[in-house]
C-alpha cells in the first residue's frame, strides 16, 4: 500500500467533496480554471457564506455544483439574469457566473450585452473551449474558422466572437482572457473581478479534447494546452480588436492579459430614486 | 428612503392594469421584471414608478426569458418577485415558469391575454392562454391560475397569488384578459393590516446542518421549506432533476419521486386552493361555466334567463388551474347541459367534457371584441327548447 502523504487540500473547504468523482472528461481544461476559481474564493476574504455561483447549461455550467457555496444550475443562457436578480437583491453577495462559450454567447449572448451595458454587480468566468461539448462537440459562435465540428464537418465557415472585444465594447469594466495553463494569471485576474464593482469579464481558453482537440487534429488536452502555450503572448494593452484566434495563421499568437480595468457606476435599480431623495 | 405609501387604502376609480400593479404592492411585492408589451404595459409603468418610491427593485428587462429568469433568481434571493406580459411574452416565459417548478421558487405572473397565435391582435381581447397557462413549459407540474372578473379582483387576487405562491412553492398565474386589464372600475384598498400575507415555510434546520435536506418535504403538504441566497445554508438549486440533498440525480427511481411530489403537492390539495363563485346553481339545468370578462356577460345572461323562467345558473371559475372537476360532476346530477362561452375556440370547455356525460355547449370566438351576453343566452334559450 503506498503511503498517503496529505488526505485533504486546502481548498476541499470551498468544494462539496461528497460531490467527487466529477463529470470532466480527462484533459479538460475545466478542472484547473475551477481551481483557480476555488483559490480565489478563499483568498478574497469575502466570506463563503456571502459568495452565489450561478451558471446555465453546459460542461462548464456543472462548476456551480462542485462549489460548497449557494449555488444555481439554471437554464441554458439565463445564468447571468438569474445572477442579476440575486446581485440586486442581495447587494452584498459577490455573485459569480461560471458558465462556457455556447451557453454565455450562443442562447445566451442577448443576456450578456445586456448586463454588460447596465453594468451588472457580476463576475462572469467564460470557459471557452470553442465548441459545444456538453452535446458532443458542435460548432458555436466561438469556433474557429475552419475548425471541425460534428455539426460543421467541413469546417467552420461563420466568423467567431472575440470575446475580450465584445465584452469590452458592451461595457464591462475589468476584462481578461487567460488559458486553463495560466492558473496564477487566472486566480489573480479573478480576485481583481471580485475587488471590483460592476460587470466583469473573464475568458480562460481551455482544451476539449473530445469536443474539439480530436476532430481538429490537436490530440489530447495536454496538446491542445500545448498549443496555447507555443503561440501565447501576454500583452495587456493589446489592440482588443486583434485578439480573435484563428486555428489556422501560425504566425498569429493567442494574446493573454488584463485589457480592461475601469470604473463606471455599476447597476442600481434603485439609483435615480435615491439620488432624487438627497 | 420610502417617499410613497404601499398600501394606497381606500376607494379608487381605477384602470385595471394598474389595479394589478398596486395588488402586488399591497402583497408586498419587492421585485419586479418585465418586459413592455400591450396590454400589459400600463402594469410595468405604475410599477417602475411605485416600487422604486417604496423601496423595492422594478427592473426593465432585456426580453421575457430574462424577466422570468431574473424572477426565479430574486424569488430564491428571499424576494417577492413579479412579473406581467401577454401572449406572446408568456410564450417566451415558459422555459423558465419550467425552471420556477423544478426549483420551487415561488412567483407570481400576470398574463393580460390577447388574440392569437403569434402576434396576434396586440390591443384586443383574447383568453386563448387558459391551455398554455396549464401545459405551455414542458414536462410534468402542476401550477395555480386565477381568473379575475374586474379591476377588484384583480387586485386581490394578484395578493392571493403571492400567498398561494409562498404557501406551495410554485408560479402561480394571474389570468387576466385585455378587457379587465383596461377597463375602469370602483377598486376599494384595505388598510394595510387587513392585506392577508402567507409566510414561506421555512427550516427549522440551522445552517450548517449537515442533517439538513433541503429538497426533503417532511410535512403533509409535499412542500419542503425553503432557503434564500447568503443564509448560509449553501444549497444546490438545480433544474436538473435532484435529489432531496439539492444533488443531481438523473435516473428514473429520483425523478419519479421529485416530479410525483411536484405533482401532488399541487393535485393531493386542490380542494385547499380550488376557488369559484356559484350564481343560482341550487336548482339550475342549464349551467354556464365562464371566467374572466367573459363571465360578465355570462352573468348577465343568466339573469336575463332566469326572468325568462329559464333555471339556469353560473359557475365562474376563479382558479380555472386547478379546476373544479369535482363540482362540474356533482352539478351533472341535476343539470341538462353546460355552456361554455369563452374568448377563443374551446378550451375549458374541453376540460368540462373531462368530467360530464352532459352535452358542453361552447359560444366561442377567437378574440378581438368582448363576449356578449346575447350569442350565451341564445346557447341557453336553445338547450330548453
Amino acid at each position: 500500500m503506498p503511503e498517503v502523504a496529505v488526505r485533504s487540500h486546502p481548498i476541499d473547504t470551498v468544494f462539496r467533496t461528497d460531490r467527487l468523482p466529477h463529470i470532466f472528461c480527462p484533459g479538460c481544461g475545466i478542472g484547473p480554471a475551477l481551481h483557480a476559481y476555488g483559490l480565489a474564493v478563499l483568498e478574497s476574504g469575502i466570506p463563503k457564506d456571502q459568495h452565489a455561483c450561478v451558471s446555465g447549461i453546459g460542461c462548464t455550467a456543472r462548476v456551480p455544483g462542485y462549489m460548497d457555496l449557494d449555488s444555481y444550475h439554471t437554464t441554458h443562457g439565463r445564468g447571468i439574469p438569474f445572477a442579476t436578480a440575486i446581485a440586486v437583491v442581495k447587494p452584498e453577495m459577490m455573485v459569480t457566473v461560471f458558465s462556457g462559450d455556447g451557453d454565455l454567447f450562443g442562447i445566451g449572448g442577448n443576456h450578456f450585452i445586456h448586463a454588460a451595458r447596465r453594468n451588472a454587480n457580476l463576475n462572469v468566468i467564460c470557459i471557452n473551449n470553442f465548441n459545444y461539448g456538453m452535446t458532443g462537440g458542435q460548432v458555436g459562435p466561438t469556433t474557429p474558422l475552419g475548425a471541425r465540428a460534428t455539426t460543421a464537418p467541413y469546417g467552420n465557415t461563420e466568423r467567431p466572437f472575440n470575446l475580450p472585444y465584445l465584452a469590452a465594447a458592451t461595457g464591462a469594466v475589468f476584462v481578461a482572457r487567460w488559458t486553463a495553463l495560466h492558473v496564477r494569471q487566472l486566480k489573480a485576474a479573478i480576485l481583481r473581478a471580485m475587488q471590483k464593482k460592476g460587470f466583469t469579464f473573464i475568458e480562460v481558453l481551455s482544451p476539449c479534447p473530445v469536443g474539439f482537440g480530436h476532430p481538429n487534429d490537436i490530440g489530447e488536452g495536454l496538446e491542445e494546452v500545448w498549443l496555447y502555450r507555443e503561440r501565447c503572448i501576454v500583452d495587456h494593452s493589446a489592440n482588443l480588436a486583434e485578439l480573435e484566434i484563428d486555428l489556422r495563421r501560425k504566425d498569429t499568437p493567442f494574446v493573454m492579459g488584463n485589457f480592461v480595468d475601469i470604473e463606471r457606476a455599476p447597476f442600481d435599480p434603485l439609483a435615480a430614486i435615491r439620488n432624487k431623495g438627497e | 428612503m420610502t417617499t410613497e405609501e404601499r398600501v394606497l387604502t381606500g376607494a379608487h376609480f381605477i384602470v385595471g392594469d394598474h389595479a394589478f400593479a398596486e395588488g402586488a404592492l399591497a402583497a408586498g411585492c419587492d421585485f419586479f421584471a418585465g418586459y413592455p408589451i400591450t396590454p400589459s404595459t400600463e402594469i410595468a409603468e405604475r410599477l417602475s414608478r411605485r416600487l422604486p418610491a417604496v423601496g423595492a427593485i422594478f427592473i426593465q428587462m432585456e426580453d421575457e426569458l430574462g424577466s422570468m429568469a431574473a424572477l426565479v433568481g430574486a424569488s430564491l434571493a428571499g424576494a417577492r418577485a413579479m412579473t406581467a406580459t401577454s401572449g406572446p411574452g408568456f410564450s417566451l416565459m415558459q422555459e423558465n415558469i419550467g425552471l420556477a417548478v423544478m426549483m420551487e421558487a415561488p412567483c407570481v405572473v400576470v398574463n393580460i391575454q390577447r388574440g392569437g397565435p403569434s402576434t396576434g391582435l396586440p390591443t384586443l381581447v383574447g383568453q386563448a392562454d387558459m391551455m398554455q397557462a396549464k401545459w405551455g413549459s414542458h414536462g410534468d407540474y402542476e401550477i395555480v391560475a386565477y381568473c379575475p372578473s374586474s379591476p377588484q379582483e384583480a387586485f386581490d387576487y394578484v395578493i392571493k397569488a403571492f400567498n398561494t405562491a409562498d404557501r406551495w412553492r410554485i408560479p402561480v398565474f394571474v389570468m387576466g384578459d385585455e378587457l379587465i386589464g383596461h377597463m375602469t372600475e370602483r377598486l376599494v384598498i384595505p388598510p394595510a393590516e387587513q392585506i392577508p400575507r402567507v409566510e414561506r415555510k421555512r427550516p427549522r434546520h440551522k445552517p450548517g446542518d449537515d442533517s439538513f435536506l433541503p429538497f426533503l418535504a417532511e410535512d403533509e403538504d409535499l412542500v419542503p421549506p425553503i432557503v434564500h441566497a447568503g443564509e448560509g445554508y449553501r444549497v444546490n438549486y438545480d433544474s436538473l432533476t435532484h435529489d432531496e440533498k439539492g444533488y443531481p440525480a438523473t435516473l428514473a427511481e429520483p425523478h419519479d419521486r421529485l416530479v410525483r411530489r411536484l405533482v401532488n403537492k399541487i393535485r393531493l390539495h386542490a380542494d385547499q386552493i380550488m376557488e369559484y363563485e356559484e350564481v343560482l346553481l341550487d336548482d339550475a339545468q342549464v349551467v354556464v361555466i365562464a371566467y374572466g370578462s367573459t363571465a360578465r356577460s355570462a352573468r348577465r345572461a343568466v339573469l336575463t334567463a332566469r326572468e325568462e323562467g329559464i333555471r339556469a345558473g353560473l359557475l365562474r371559475l376563479i382558479t380555472v388551474w386547478p379546476f373544479p372537476e369535482d363540482k362540474v360532476r356533482k352539478l351533472s346530477e341535476q343539470a341538462v347541459a353546460f355552456i361554455v362561452p369563452e374568448v377563443n375556440l374551446g378550451q375549458m370547455s374541453r376540460e368540462t367534457e373531462r368530467f360530464t356525460s352532459l352535452p358542453v355547449i361552447g359560444v366561442n370566438h377567437a378574440g378581438g371584441v368582448m363576449m356578449a351576453p346575447d350569442p350565451i343566452l341564445d346557447a341557453i334559450r336553445e338547450v330548453v327548447r
